[in-house]
């Protein structure tokens, strides 16, 4: 293994972690490769398509287009840290298996943090048009994206009250 | 209705993985020891090969090898192949050229694979594949189809003279001759279908891992259908012998047909894994899919509709030049012919259609089936003939539509299909209602006041799904049978696992397929499970393509279920010291007709296995049954569907305003589930109208290569959809299904583009329907608005 390594510390939900990566790593191999976070997903290589979509301090991020060795410090928040693997589920992920949000699964967790994201930043009372056009970054080929804005819409009122941001594991 | 059976809105059971960002796909999955592979593409359409050096890649750190065509081809290594055999009209066979998992001597498109570097790291072996140096002598290249077959035009296999695959034909041409020769009116049109890439979100994959040991592969593959890859490159390719070969399908991030074919990569993965001694990963980059992944649609077609005085459709014909690419990919010359032509009659009763197609080589990515497969271009011809025909003779297009629909059935038509049942004035009167067209004159004059050109467009479409009886489809040249398998293991406590050859990869089948066991057995949802896409489990089957899990997949289930509740009554009987004819099975219990003696579904199968009330010469213990279903009859899903739509005359730009389906998929196993389904559909239909379109220069290079510049429907492209039903049952199979998977998909381009002519007052306007383009439409047709 030829090349030069360096390293890097964040907080992955919740957990500390150091890992040794190529200076070119981006965030997105380091989630999938090094730490074996394999929920956020590649569905393109343009930034278009949303699938990898993560919090980073607490915002959405498209973490293919970030270097890992930028994050020194950071706190990430993945699909697999936004609730316990064995505890319920995170309000906008019940409301998404609730509304048929999803079908083949690919992009789901990208929309489902996207749409955390958008929570934060616009309340829990959010109209079609606001959602619709806040997915402006995130690709579905499957659902024609109806059940996704109904699923956005019921997760969004869900969330109030239940404690449950986007801070959860950060 | 139970909660969990038949027609119950149930939850998805597959969800909780992919919530939590726990499923696994075949990028998630890694081998002990893996390796990456990363393949060198030509970056010219057409050119032959003068020479591949790899020596200064093969030094390059971390690699292990850098193989090419000739490599391949000295291993013996076969050809990929297309599996449905078309004779031209003179009855001579399709031209199928060599097709090489890696291409020697020649490149034939852009992106064609020539080379690949097994290394350490995918980075390592992306650095290499730089290294390798290749002479092409560029060869001049065409991508028109309507051009293909022009004199002096490059020819591309030598196979294929005027770069001509089949001129294929369907009907009586001298009849439909005489019919337009009685008509009143003719209505004429020039159609594109546009060229589409699927781009499901995952991109393929594919891990090769040969056991040196045993001498047997595992490939792990993004793939509709495992057991039709493991056969093909068994049995053609020729990497192992069928039994030496496991293809595992795990979870798959959406298909829409682009992932049935067996393509380059996974042969190269699998052959390579042998060379290094290691396990392959290869995974698609999107701009690499873009010019490996099969494409959809790609038609250019002349059609004609004779009506006669009162508006009765005489008779169709269609002259259509379908592009299949630079090599003829998996099922690619059945598209623009069985699945194609024979939806010509539409809904409608017409008494006689011709249809020619003549099917091309072009220097691009090849061709093939794509959600539809041929009916979306059918429905596209026949309601764009119809609606056109309408407006041209003064007519109102729904009343036209009825006056020409199919009311009696079995109804035969003149192009080989035989519908079985169907009411098509029940779905088009229900969606004309949900659409309030009624309404529709207030809110054309209400958009006219904002200085907007309002538009109404329908689309009463029919599919042939559940394909499809094995007989029938090897008498027009399959190579496969279209049979479904199921497998049903009762275990001594009494769960249940379904062993499917369909596969799921967005689908649901976890869930429908377990709500029919429910229905049947009556046991609790939860302890049933579902499995498939593992050629090591389920024994064989034919996958998921054409909306056929359903009608035929479900089917096949219904009769193991049959032989299961045959033997646990036997099993009940012995146990309940009673005949076998007199055990009822109801709600999970088995009873003696007329008394009050039972037993639970978990008693008998308990005893099923521990076998201590029956001799084994009297009974076989155990409880597992599985059974082949080949169905009798394609079905016939139809439905209308009405778009409106909102142009902006000063941009050209289109919204869609309002969306209104009604369609007839027959009995529906979970309402939720098909909803979605159809949602979807109408996505890549509207995406194929409005703004989805593969652009190739004329040097053969594609424009369109990222989600950058192929424009997918985004979530404001689309309105809320309003989604409905009606219900023949279909009488072609056990359930009453029709299926539902490519409905949307099927009626909404023509639906959009009726809305938009309609609106715009010109028919002169070409998918996608971009706003660039109808801004043009409506400035070439001089129909701007005039100024207040």
């Amino acid at each position: 293994m030829a090349g030069e390594t360096a390293a890097v510390s964040m907080t992955v939900n919740g957990k500390p972690i150091t890992a040794n990566v190529d200076p070119r790593t981006l965030l997105v191999q380091l989630l999938r490769e090094h730490l074996r976070l394999t929920g956020t997903h590649v569905g393109c290589d343009t930034s278009q398509c949303g699938a990898c979509v993560v919090h980073v301090n607490g915002k959405a991020i498209k973490s293919c287009t970030v270097l890992a060795l930028q994050l020194e410090g950071a706190t990430v928040l993945t699909i697999e840290g936004l609730a316990a693997a064995d505890g319920p589920l995170h309000p906008m992920q019940e409301a998404f298996r609730e509304n048929h949000g999803l079908q083949c699964g690919f992009c789901t967790p990208g929309m489902i943090m996207t749409a955390v994201d958008i929570v934060r930043r616009k309340g829990n009372e959010l109209d079609d048009r606001t959602i619709r056009e806040e997915l402006e970054g995130n690709i579905c080929r499957c659902t024609g994206y109806h059940n996704i804005v109904k699923a956005i819409a019921a997760g969004a009122r869900a969330m109030r009250g239940s404690g449950a941001t986007s801070k959860a594991a950060e | 209705m139970s909660a969990t059976g038949i027609g119950a809105a149930v939850r998805r059971k597959e969800d909780r993985r992919f919530i939590t960002g726990t499923g696994h796909y075949t990028d998630d999955i890694n081998r002990p020891g893996q390796s990456y592979a990363y393949f060198l593409r030509s970056p010219h359409a057409h050119a032959t090969i003068k020479s591949v050096d790899v020596k200064p890649a093969a030094k390059m750190p971390g690699v292990l090898a850098v193989l090419t065509g000739a490599e391949l081809a000295a291993d013996k290594i076969g050809n990929l192949i297309c599996g449905w055999m078309i004779h031209s009209k003179d009855g001579s066979p399709m031209k199928m050229a060599p097709h090489p998992a890696l291409a020697n001597g020649k490149v034939c498109h852009v992106g064609d694979p020539l080379a690949v570097v097994v290394a350490e790291t995918l980075a390592q072996a992306r650095d290499a594949a730089e290294k390798i140096v290749v002479e092409y002598a560029v060869l001049p290249a065409v991508a028109d189809p309507a051009a293909a077959q022009k004199p002096g035009a490059p020819r591309i296999h030598d196979i294929a003279p005027n770069n001509t695959i089949y001129q294929w034909h369907l009907g009586d041409a001298s009849a439909v001759e005489a019919a337009f020769r009685a008509a009143k009116h003719v209505t004429k049109l020039d159609i594109i279908n546009n060229r589409l890439v699927p781009n499901a979100i995952e991109p393929r994959a594919a891990i090769g891992d040969y056991d040196a040991g045993t001498g047997a592969f595992t490939l792990w593959n993004t793939t509709q259908n495992p057991h039709v890859a493991r056969l093909v490159i068994a049995a053609f390719v020729g990497m192992a012998p069928e039994h030496k070969l496991r293809v595992i399908a795990p979870d798959v991030g959406g298909g829409f047909g682009s992932k049935i074919f067996i393509y380059p990569e996974e042969v190269v993965a699998l052959w390579a894994s042998k060379r290094v001694g290691r396990p392959v990963k290869w995974v698609a980059e999107r701009s690499e899919a873009f010019v490996a992944d099969a494409h959809g649609r790609d038609h250019v077609t002349r059609a004609e509709m004779a009506f006669d005085g009162e508006g009765r459709i005489l008779g169709l014909r269609a002259k259509t030049v379908a592009n299949l690419g630079a090599y003829m990919s998996t099922f690619s010359s059945s598209v623009p012919t069985y699945l194609y032509a024979t939806l010509l009659s539409g809904q409608y009763e017409i008494p006689q259609i011709y249809c020619e197609v003549d099917a091309v080589y072009t220097n691009t990515v090849p061709v093939d089936a794509y959600r539809g497969a041929g009916r979306p271009e059918a429905t596209f011809v026949v309601e764009r003939l119809v609606e056109v025909g309408a407006r041209e003779m003064g007519q109102d297009p729904a009343e036209l539509r009825r006056k020409n629909f199919v009311k009696k059935f079995p109804h035969q038509t003149p192009v080989i299909m035989a519908y079985d049942a169907g009411d098509y004035n029940a779905s088009l009167k229900k969606a004309m209602e949900l659409a309030d067209c009624k309404g529709f004159g207030r809110r054309k004059r209400e958009s006219a006041r904002d200085g907007k050109l309002r538009g109404i467009g329908f689309s009463t479409y029919i599919e042939a799904c559940g394909i499809a009886p094995s007989q029938a489809v090897g008498s027009l040249g399959a190579g496969v049978g279209l049979w479904e398998s199921a497998e049903v293991r009762v275990n001594p406590t009494g769960s249940v696992e379904i062993l499917t050859g369909s596969h799921a990869h967005g689908q649901g089948h976890e869930t429908t397929f377990a709500q029919l066991v429910c229905e049947r057995l009556g046991i609790p949802i939860d302890n049933i499970s579902v499995v498939h896409g593992d050629t090591d489990k389920v024994q064989f089957g034919m996958g998921t393509y054409g909306s056929r899990s359903g009608a035929v997949g479900m089917s096949a289930l219904a009769k193991a279920l049959d032989k299961i509740e045959a033997k646990a009554k036997k099993v009940a009987a012995h146990m309940l010291e009673a005949a076998e004819g007199d055990i009822e099975f109801k709600d999970g219990k088995f009873s003696v007709a007329g008394t009050d003696k039972s037993a639970a579904w978990g008693d008998v199968t308990l005893n099923a296995y521990i076998a201590h009330k029956f001799s084994g010469q009297e009974l076989e213990p155990g409880l597992k049954e599985g059974a082949f279903y080949d169905p009798t009859n394609f079905t016939f899903p139809a439905g209308c569907h009405i778009c409106e739509v909102e142009v902006d005359p000063e941009t050209g730009n289109t919204e869609i305003a309002a969306w209104t389906a009604v369609d007839d998929f027959g009995v529906i196993v979970n309402p939720m589930i098909v909803e979605g389904q159809v949602h979807g559909g109408i996505a890549q239909g509207v995406g194929q109208a409005l703004c989805e379109g593969v652009v190739y220069d004329k040097d053969g290079q594609l424009v369109t290569g990222s989600f950058m510049d192929y424009c997918m429907p985004r979530a404001d492209h689309l309105p809320t959809l309003k989604v409905d039903t009606t219900v023949t049952k279909c009488p072609s199979n056990p359930l009453g299904i029709k299926g539902c998977g490519e409905a949307g998909a099927i009626a909404a381009p023509a639906a959009v583009i009726n809305a938009i002519t309609d609106a715009i007052g010109t028919e002169g306007l070409a998918m996608p329907a971009t706003p660039q383009a109808v801004w043009a439409a409506l400035q070439k047709a001089n129909r701007m608005p005039k100024a207040a």
